[in-house]
C-alpha cells in the first residue's frame, strides 16, 4: 500500500477544498460569507481549472446554497456547501429538514459569532444555535484535524444516513497556515467508496418516491424518535470508522502526542492519567490549552510562573471533538474522579444558567461524580484566547464560588 | 454600555498615516478653480480666500491618504504628489 | 539554517493592504521549506484599508499547538513607520527582540521603545517602488528578515514567493524575487 505522506503548508480553507476536491462530491453549492468564503472560492477556482467536474452551483443566499445541496442529495448523489455566522441561521430552516429527510449532507461551518453588534470574527454561537436539528457535529483542533473530520463525514453521512457539520473555527483555521497532510483522491476511495444511494430512498424518476411528506400525529413523533435514536446510536460507528480511516489512510489521523491517553472520533484527553482539574473544550482553543497543560504540569515553570508548583499541576484537558452525538459516557469517563472541571467555551445561551456545553456536561454527570463543574465563557466574537486566561481558570476553578464566568481579561 | 455611536464619530481615526505621496499645491499657479475640493474623494480640501481675496484650496493631511486624484483633475497642473519620508 | 532551540515569535505590523498577512505566510511557507514547523494567521482586524493591522508568525522544530497572539515577540517587522506613532508596537518586546522597519530616516530619528542595536532600518517603500513599481513593502522586508533573523534562507523566501503568487504570474514573481534579492544584500 502506497502512501503519499507528503505534507504541504496551506492555508486552512484551502486544505479543506483540496480535501473536499478528493472527496468528488458531485454538486456543490455555497453563498460567500466570511471567513467561509476562501473554502469555496478555491472550490470554484478548481472546478474552472477543470481539475475537478462536481456541479458548482451559484446561490442567491445561503438559504438557496441549503436547498439546492438538499435537492441534489435527495437524487442520491454526494454533496458539499459551507457557511457561516448569519448563513447559517439563514439555512436554519433547510438545516432541520436535511436531518429530517436523512439526506447525508456534509456542510463546513466557519465558526463566527452571530449579530448584533456586527462581528465577523470567531466563536461558535452559530454551530450551537443549530445543535438540536439532528447532524452530528464535529469540531476541530488544526488543520488536520479538519481534514480528518471530512473524510469521515461521508463515511457517517452516507453509512447513517445522517447529515454532518463540521466545525472549524473562522479565521484560527480557516485563514491560518499550517503543514497538513491532504489525501490523494485514490486514498480516500480506499475508505470512502463512491456514494450508492439505497433503492426506494432517493429521488429517480424511474422509481417515483416521495420525500419530506406530511406526517400526522399518529406518525410524526415515531419518525423523531427514530431520528433521535439513530443519532444517539452513531457513537460507536463513529469510532468504528476513526479506527479504520487510521488504518486506511495513515497519516491522515495526526499522530497521538505524548500526552495523550485517549484519542478516538469522539474526544481526546490530554494530560496526567488521574488529573484534579480536568479542562473542557471543544475546536482550536484546545491547542493552547494543551501548551499551558505542558506548562503547568511541569514544576519549574510553575516556579518561574511565581506560582505554588501544586498550583496548576495535574491538569487535563478533555476536547470534545464530536458535540452531537454528545460522547457523555466517554466523557463521564475522564472527568469522574476530578475535582474540578472547568468547562471553557465560545458560545452563550442567553438566559441560561451555563454555557450549553457546560449544560452537556452538568447533565452527564448529575450524580456520578463530586467534581464541581464550572463554565466560563471566552473568545466570543474573536476575543484572543490566551495561556494567560486558561491559567486564570485553572486557579478561578478551584474557588468556591460556582458561577457562570465570562473570561475576557486577565 | 453603549451600542449607538453618532454620525461622523469616525474623525477621531486620523487617516493622514495611509498615505505614500503627499500633495504639493503651487498656490502661485493655482486659479482658484476648486476642481480639487469636488474631486477629493475624503472631502480634505477647503477653500479660502488669501490676502487677495483669492479663493485657494488647503489639504488637511491629517486625512489625506495620499490617492492623487486632485493632481491628477487639476487642469493647470498646480498640484505635485511627493514620496512622503516616513 | 538556524538551530533554534525554542519556538521564535514574528509579530508584523502595518495598515491593511500592504500586504501585512501575506508576509507573515511568506514566512510560515519559507520556514516550512527550511523543514521546520511553522504558523501564520493574521489578527483578524478591521479588513479595511489603511487600518492598521497585525499578523503573526511562529517557527519551530516541534508542532506548534498554541493559537493566541503574539504577545512577547522574538521579532518586529513594521512596514509602516507611520504606525510607531499611532500604535504601541514595541508592547510585549524584550531587550532582546529585533525589530526590522521601513523607514527613509535615519535610526537615530525612529521612535521605539528599544536598544538602538536592535533596529534595523530599510527603506522598502524606495526599493519597492523601483523594483515593483508599487508601495507594496511586504516581500522586500522579509529579504532584510531573512538575513538578519537567520531563520530563513534566501532560497526558501523565493520558493515561498513562487508559491504564494503562482497566480499573480512570471512577472510579478521576478519583480519580487529582485527586491528580496536587493533588500537581502543591502542589509548587514
Amino acid at each position: 500500500m502506497k502512501i503519499s505522506q507528503k505534507s504541504q503548508i496551506l492555508e486552512g480553507s484551502n486544505a479543506i477544498a483540496e480535501v473536499i476536491k478528493n472527496i468528488r462530491p458531485a454538486v456543490v453549492s455555497a453563498y460567500p460569507i466570511t471567513p467561509q468564503t476562501h473554502i469555496v472560492e478555491d472550490l470554484a477556482k478548481m472546478k474552472a481549472d477543470g481539475q475537478a467536474d462536481f456541479e458548482y452551483i451559484r446561490a442567491e443566499s445561503e438559504f438557496a446554497a441549503a436547498s439546492i445541496v438538499a435537492g441534489a442529495s435527495a437524487t442520491g448523489v454526494r454533496v458539499y456547501t459551507a457557511t457561516s455566522s448569519q448563513g447559517l441561521l439563514l439555512m436554519a430552516e433547510v438545516i432541520f429538514n436535511i436531518a429530517g429527510m436523512r439526506l447525508p449532507v456534509v456542510l463546513t461551518c466557519a465558526n463566527r459569532g452571530v449579530s448584533a453588534p456586527i462581528t465577523i470574527w470567531n466563536d461558535h454561537q452559530d454551530a450551537m444555535t443549530v445543535r438540536d436539528a439532528g447532524w452530528i457535529m464535529f469540531f476541530a483542533e488544526n488543520h488536520q484535524e479538519a481534514v480528518e473530520q471530512h473524510i469521515l463525514a461521508y463515511k457517517l453521512a452516507e453509512s447513517l444516513k445522517l447529515p454532518v457539520m463540521v466545525n472549524i473555527d473562522g479565521f484560527v483555521l480557516t485563514h491560518s497556515y499550517e503543514s497538513v497532510i491532504i489525501p490523494t483522491a485514490k486514498e480516500i476511495k480506499r475508505f470512502l467508496p463512491d456514494y450508492k444511494p439505497t433503492k426506494d430512498e432517493y429521488l429517480d424518476i424511474k422509481n417515483p418516491i416521495s420525500l419530506g411528506t406530511f406526517a400526522a400525529p399518529p406518525y410524526y413523533m415515531e419518525i423523531r424518535e427514530q431520528l433521535y435514536r439513530d443519532l444517539m446510536n452513531a457513537e460507536n460507528k463513529i469510532n468504528e470508522e476513526y479506527q479504520k480511516l487510521a488504518k486506511a489512510i495513515p497519516g491522515v489521523i495526526k499522530p497521538k502526542e505524548k500526552m495523550t491517553k485517549i484519542n478516538d472520533g469522539l474526544i481526546e484527553y490530554y494530560g496526567p492519567s488521574n488529573p484534579k482539574t480536568v479542562l473542557i473544550a471543544m475546536g482550536s482553543m484546545v491547542g493552547t490549552i494543551k501548551d499551558v497543560i505542558d506548562e503547568a504540569n511541569s514544576n519549574w515553570l510553575a516556579k518561574k510562573m511565581g506560582l505554588p508548583t501544586v498550583a496548576l499541576a495535574k491538569v487535563g484537558v478533555l476536547k470534545i471533538k464530536c458535540f452531537r452525538p454528545f460522547p457523555a459516557d466517554a466523557i463521564l469517563k475522564i472527568i469522574k474522579n476530578a475535582r474540578y472541571v472547568g468547562v471553557l467555551e465560545k458560545a452563550v445561551s442567553l438566559g441560561a444558567t451555563e454555557g450549553p456545553l457546560a449544560i452537556e456536561i452538568k447533565t452527564a454527570a448529575h450524580n456520578q461524580t463530586k467534581a464541581k463543574i464550572q463554565s466560563f465563557i471566552v473568545g466570543l466574537g474573536g476575543r484572543d484566547v490566551t495561556k494567560d486566561m486558561i491559567k486564570k481558570i485553572i486557579i478561578e476553578v478551584k474557588k468556591k464560588d460556582d458561577k457562570i464566568k465570562f473570561i475576557g481579561k486577565v | 454600555m453603549k451600542i449607538t455611536a453618532k454620525p461622523s464619530s469616525t474623525i477621531i481615526n486620523k487617516t493622514g498615516g495611509w498615505r505614500t505621496y503627499v500633495p504639493k499645491t503651487d498656490l502661485n499657479k493655482c486659479i482658484g478653480c476648486g476642481t480639487c475640493v469636488r474631486i477629493c474623494p475624503e472631502s480634505v480640501i477647503t477653500m479660502s480666500p488669501n490676502q487677495e481675496g483669492k479663493p485657494k484650496p488647503k489639504t488637511d493631511l491629517n486625512y489625506c491618504k495620499g490617492c492623487g486624484l486632485c493632481a491628477k483633475e487639476c487642469p493647470v497642473k498646480a498640484i505635485d504628489m511627493e514620496l512622503e519620508t516616513k | 539554517m538556524s538551530n533554534h532551540k525554542t519556538m521564535k515569535q514574528i509579530r508584523i505590523h502595518g495598515r491593511g493592504g500592504q500586504g501585512v498577512v501575506t508576509a507573515a505566510e511568506l514566512i510560515a511557507i519559507a520556514a516550512f521549506y527550511e523543514g521546520h514547523t511553522s504558523q501564520a494567521f493574521p489578527s483578524f482586524g478591521v479588513e479595511r484599508t489603511g487600518a492598521p493591522i497585525e499578523a503573526f508568525a511562529r517557527i519551530d522544530d516541534k508542532p506548534i499547538r498554541t493559537r493566541e497572539h503574539i504577545y512577547r515577540p522574538d521579532f518586529l517587522i513594521i512596514q509602516d513607520a507611520t504606525l510607531l506613532l499611532a500604535v504601541d508596537v514595541a508592547k510585549g518586546c524584550n531587550p532582546k527582540t529585533i525589530a526590522i522597519i521601513n523607514t527613509a530616516k535615519p535610526k537615530a530619528e525612529i521612535k521605539i521603545n528599544l536598544p538602538m542595536e536592535n533596529i534595523h532600518a530599510i527603506d522598502a517603500t524606495k526599493i519597492a517602488l523601483e523594483e515593483i513599481g508599487k508601495n507594496i513593502v511586504n516581500t522586500v522586508i522579509l529579504g532584510a528578515f531573512a538575513k538578519t533573523s537567520g531563520l530563513i534562507s534566501l532560497k526558501s523566501l523565493e520558493k515561498a514567493i513562487k508559491q504564494k503568487f503562482s497566480e499573480k504570474g512570471e512577472e510579478i514573481i521576478s519583480k519580487n524575487i529582485k527586491a528580496i534579492t536587493r533588500a537581502y544584500n543591502l542589509t548587514k
